[in-house]
């Protein structure tokens, strides 16, 4: 589609030059750091620096605790999504059925999508303190044994919840949107069928939401590799023993007071290329979609 | 803040950079560090003190955040070529700071070219030697040190049945408390923070044994990591049968579990002296301290304790008339009677001889005994190889890799052993890439 | 509706406010934290409703800050977020519609190498370049100042994208009658494209505010003096203290002053924000 246009020889370079300028210095030339970084090894203080080709990647991959982080990373982002976008769609579907107040549960539901990582990370860190926390006390109380200091599985479940909490807005609202836009028409037939509601929602309304679902498990796996970064560091730091330690949060980690710059640097690569592979499958599926 | 502030940024795209442009004769030092509370005031007071007694030079004190903070903005203040004159760091980045040549410079030597008087002989050699190079040339200017004591609670040590003046002095007879406490219906009898520094580092120096070769570092960027033997081993091993049923309970790899002791959670917490401003702010009970426990068939136990805290470092690079006044305010920093204060206000540890004795001489730890266990614990006994203090590379990250593995020992994912002997290698890693780097 | 089911709406009632429940329990804790005093909290026996310390921890944490720790005031970091936020979001837009627009209405050489050069960045977020991007930022002398906090952050494919996308929906008519009254490209972007535009550039305004006032990692980097902490970066440094005491009510009524406004935002501009959301798509 091309659409007419004006002429001007500089004149659109001016206006798409910040733009370019902008992505250039800190977005291509950070980017292209990191791979030179990548090959090297050097001191806190830049004073010595050595190239080791692919030394750092060799170590990478031979290091138990990078695959630890990988599995850590899929089991965090799969039980986030499955939690958030199930706990969505039963508050959509609910919110779907034209009862009284629907706008105002809306209203209620939505807020938490402004709420910032690392503050929600804070909440849930305040309610689950060992010593402190409201909700800890009571787990003592009922005979947990409760201290995710200690306990992985804790510490997992503990960023798990405030994650998928901050996640449940944006799903809900997709979901919404979803269930709305398929026609009255549809339903009505079924029902005139004589299809109950569980039955109509299975064959029915499920089918039709399950692009809106795919679309929101690409986002919020996403999310999880990114946005949860202030949770994790809030409440977890990625302990204990790299029980809550994601690949992004390895990154961080890693380079912390130039510790091991290179090895951070080739995660960074590792991940760009995960990250752009994740981008291509979403552009593709959101060109799809535009034929619908 | 003013809006002119906002409106530069907004309109700039460049930067404001962090020198305050005042055009004046005077030079001006940056200090970078990490004191908050009373101790932020304690700084903000000593360059206020040395601007007014001279003009040539200000000290400009600013606060970066906490230890890591500081650092990490030195170091990318460093390579960003703005680095501050001093930069206050804590005692686990000292291998790093010394290892990158170039990038500091060490205080004997700017001492001597500013034509300062300094005598390293001056200072406790408990904290001098951990800031030392082996041929006792001192690298950075102690500034806040502390140690690890035990705290107990005096009220839970009565509702158990215990006398809270015979604290107990063995980790048997601490264990034995422990589980009075918790018959007594204490919910965490023991605890402690700073995982590593008080499990591992202090654990070494007060029964004597090394926690790496080398003289644990000091002699050495070569040196390998040895703690997973018998003392180790059964320390994390009691430790983690201990766990079980609750009658130890960890807190967390730093310090963030210490409110678990003000509260009055836990009775008996291991951790720094520094730590007596808090309580005695925070805690509704009464409360004393002692000396860490040991155990009694460890030959030589107790030795004597290593420091914590942190020290003055002084970046390189800068003009030989910005170390003069460096020079200066660190002489001023050693006087005696500055010294004695500091000490007594801060509660840190005093670092020269004659500011430790005139406190004594004023018959401040009459009033204050329990800021002279750690002094006690320090004195012991004089430092061996073992107990002189450690110096290994990339630290910071270290200290983490050894709390998880210690961790998985606690959480009981692996034995006491294998989880000191996993530390160990992976710290051995750590330690020769940081050697590869800063030969 | 089908039918009508007063059993299953009854039920759908009770499902949405147990869901509201959840959802708003936390903050709620947090409120009630933030209106009582220190020793309820230390202590663990903090009661489920609201104390008598509102006034009292809101003065001193907007006025003072954590006092223990001598952080900045909170209404400073607040002003830091603000400033950063709407650096951002208005700087997103102001050079993403322009981008787009010489994507859509020129032709010139390099044009398509310029869009895929945008279009790359997409899902790229600073966590993944982190150092490096650091280092560059230290190099320009950027660090601890308004413009290394926003810059970096400011190219955006995604509103980019938008706009290109919107404005291919404009009619050609508009353009050729705007044309015909010898109109240029800068009166026509005033006159047409821009008012046009309004409702999207309000409905990114909305996601792009959240996302900046919501930074954490880079200004967590980026700045080192207390006086530019951002209020998200100041709840984590009231929490991980050294030597001091965690001061909780002060904390919980910063993480009830750091939601206030993006929420606030939400909540007010609702329909933007619904909006921006699922055109944004991310």
């Amino acid at each position: 589609m091309q659409k007419v246009g004006f002429k001007g020889r500089f004149f659109p370079y001016v206006l798409i030059a910040p733009q370019i300028l902008i992505t250039l210095v800190f977005f291509y030339w950070p980017a292209s750091q990191a791979v030179w970084q990548s090959f090297l090894i050097q001191d806190a203080f830049g004073t010595r620096v050595e190239f080791v080709w692919f030394e750092n990647y060799e170590t990478l991959f031979s290091d138990p605790l990078y695959f630890n982080a990988l599995v850590v990373t899929v089991v965090f982002s799969t039980t986030v999504a499955a939690l958030s976008l199930g706990f969505a769609l039963l508050l959509a579907v609910m919110a779907d059925r034209q009862i009284r107040g629907a706008r105002a549960y809306k209203t209620f539901l939505i807020w938490p999508y402004a709420v910032a990582p690392a503050v929600a990370g804070v909440l849930w860190l305040f309610m689950f303190q060992p010593s402190l926390g409201i909700v800890a006390q009571q787990l003592k109380r009922m005979g947990v044994d409760w201290n995710y200091l200690l306990d992985g599985r804790q510490a997992m479940t503990l960023v798990i919840l405030a994650s998928a909490w901050k996640q449940i807005s944006y799903n809900f609202l997709f979901f919404l949107a979803g269930l709305q836009s398929i026609p009255r028409s549809v339903i009505e037939a079924a029902a005139i069928d004589g299809a109950g509601p569980g039955r109509r929602f299975w064959t029915i309304v499920f089918p039709l939401l399950s692009p809106t679902a795919f679309f929101l498990l690409v986002v919020n796996i996403v999310y999880v590799f990114f946005d949860t970064f202030g949770i994790i560091d809030a409440v977890t730091l990625g302990g204990p023993a790299k029980a809550t330690e994601t690949l992004v949060y390895k990154v961080y980690s890693d380079g912390r007071l130039g510790g091991d710059l290179g090895g951070s640097a080739a995660q960074s690569v590792i991940l760009m290329a995960i990250v752009i592979t994740l981008t291509a499958v979403q552009f593709k599926y959101v060109e799809r979609k535009v034929h619908y | 803040m003013t809006s002119r502030r906002i409106v530069l940024a907004l309109m700039t795209g460049a930067a404001i950079g962090l020198s305050a442009g005042a055009a004046s004769a005077q030079t001006e030092i940056q200090w970078w560090h990490s004191m908050t509370g009373a101790n932020n005031d304690v700084v903000n007071k000593l360059a206020d003190d040395f601007n007014k007694a001279q003009k040539d030079y200000k000290i400009v004190a600013s606060f970066k955040g906490s230890y890591a903070d500081s650092m990490n903005a030195g170091i990318a203040a460093f390579r960003a070529g703005n680095a501050p004159h001093v930069l206050q760091v804590f005692e686990v980045g000292t291998a790093t700071m010394m290892g990158a040549k170039g990038a500091i410079k060490p205080v004997q030597e700017m001492m001597k070219e500013a034509g300062e008087t300094f005598d390293p002989n001056a200072y406790l050699p408990a904290i001098a030697g951990y800031y030392s190079t082996v041929k006792g040339e001192m690298l950075s200017f102690p500034f806040n040190s502390s140690s690890t004591v035990m705290w107990y609670n005096r009220d839970s040590f009565k509702k158990a049945g215990l006398d809270p003046d015979k604290p107990p002095k063995t980790w048997p007879e601490t264990i034995d408390h422990a589980k009075k406490l918790k018959a007594a219906g204490i919910s965490c009898p023991l605890s402690n923070a700073w995982v590593t520094w008080v499990l591992i580092e202090q654990l070494s120096a007060w029964h004597n044994v090394p926690l790496a070769t080398k003289a644990n570092g000091l002699d050495g960027f070569d040196a390998v990591l040895n703690f997973n033997g018998p003392v180790h081993v059964r320390m994390i091993e009691t430790l983690a049968q201990l766990q079980k049923d609750k009658i130890y309970d960890y807190a967390g790899r730093t310090n963030t579990g210490e409110g678990r002791f003000t509260s009055g959670e836990c009775a008996i917490f291991l951790t720094s002296s520094a730590f007596y401003g808090n309580i005695k702010a925070n805690a509704k009970f009464d409360f004393g301290n002692a000396p860490m426990p040991y155990w009694p068939d460890v030959a030589g136990a107790p030795q004597n304790s290593i420091i914590g805290g942190a020290s003055l470092w002084v970046m390189g690079g800068k003009k030989a008339d910005e170390y003069k006044g460096v020079a200066r305010f660190f002489t001023f920093l050693s006087d005696t009677d500055r010294q004695a204060n500091l000490h007594q206000v801060s509660g840190y540890l005093p670092i020269t001889k004659a500011a430790y004795e005139k406190t004594k001489a004023d018959g401040f730890y009459k009033a204050n005994p329990m800021l002279e266990t750690p002094l006690i614990e320090l004195n012991n006994k004089p430092p061996t190889e073992n107990s002189r203090g450690l110096r290994l590379g990339d630290m910071v990250r270290m200290r983490d890799v050894w709390a998880e593995e210690i961790e998985a020992a606690l959480n009981g994912t692996k034995t006491a052993k294998a989880a000191l002997d996993t530390a160990v290698e992976r710290g051995n890693q750590m330690l020769r890439q940081f050697e590869r780097t800063n030969r | 509706m089908v039918e009508r089911r007063p059993l299953l709406d009854l039920m759908a009632h009770l499902v949405l406010l147990a869901g509201i429940a959840i959802v708003a329990f936390p903050v709620y804790i947090t409120f009630v934290a933030s209106t009582r005093d220190a020793t309820d909290i230390i202590h663990g026996t903090m009661p489920l409703y609201p104390g008598t310390d509102f006034v009292a921890n809101y003065m001193g944490a907007l006025f003072q800050g954590s006092q223990r720790l001598r952080t900045t005031a909170v209404s400073t970091m607040m002003l830091n977020s603000l400033v950063m936020a709407l650096t951002i979001a208005i700087g997103k837009i102001v050079i993403s519609i322009v981008s787009a627009y010489a994507i859509v209405y020129f032709r010139f050489p390099l044009r398509m190498a310029a869009f895929w050069m945008i279009f790359v960045t997409l899902m790229l977020p600073v966590e993944v370049r982190i150092y490096p991007t650091f280092k560059i930022v230290a190099d320009l002398g950027m660090i601890d100042s308004y413009a290394g906090l926003t810059i970096p952050l400011i190219a955006s494919a995604t509103a980019t994208l938008l706009f290109r996308q919107f404005f291919m929906t404009i009619p050609d008519e508009l353009v050729e009658a705007s044309k015909m009254d010898g109109a240029g490209p800068v009166r026509f972007f005033i006159d047409t494209a821009l008012p046009l535009s309004r409702t999207n550039i309000a409905a990114l305004f909305v996601i792009l505010f959240i996302y900046g006032w919501n930074q954490y990692l880079w200004p967590l980097l980026v700045t080192n003096s207390a006086t530019m902490d951002t209020i998200v970066i100041g709840i984590k440094r009231m929490i991980v203290t050294s030597d001091a005491q965690t001061e909780w009510h002060i904390v919980m009524a910063t993480a009830m002053l750091a939601m206030a406004p993006p929420v606030a935002v939400v909540l007010f501009m609702q329909r933007w924000f619904v909006k921006g959301l699922v055109e944004s798509e991310k």
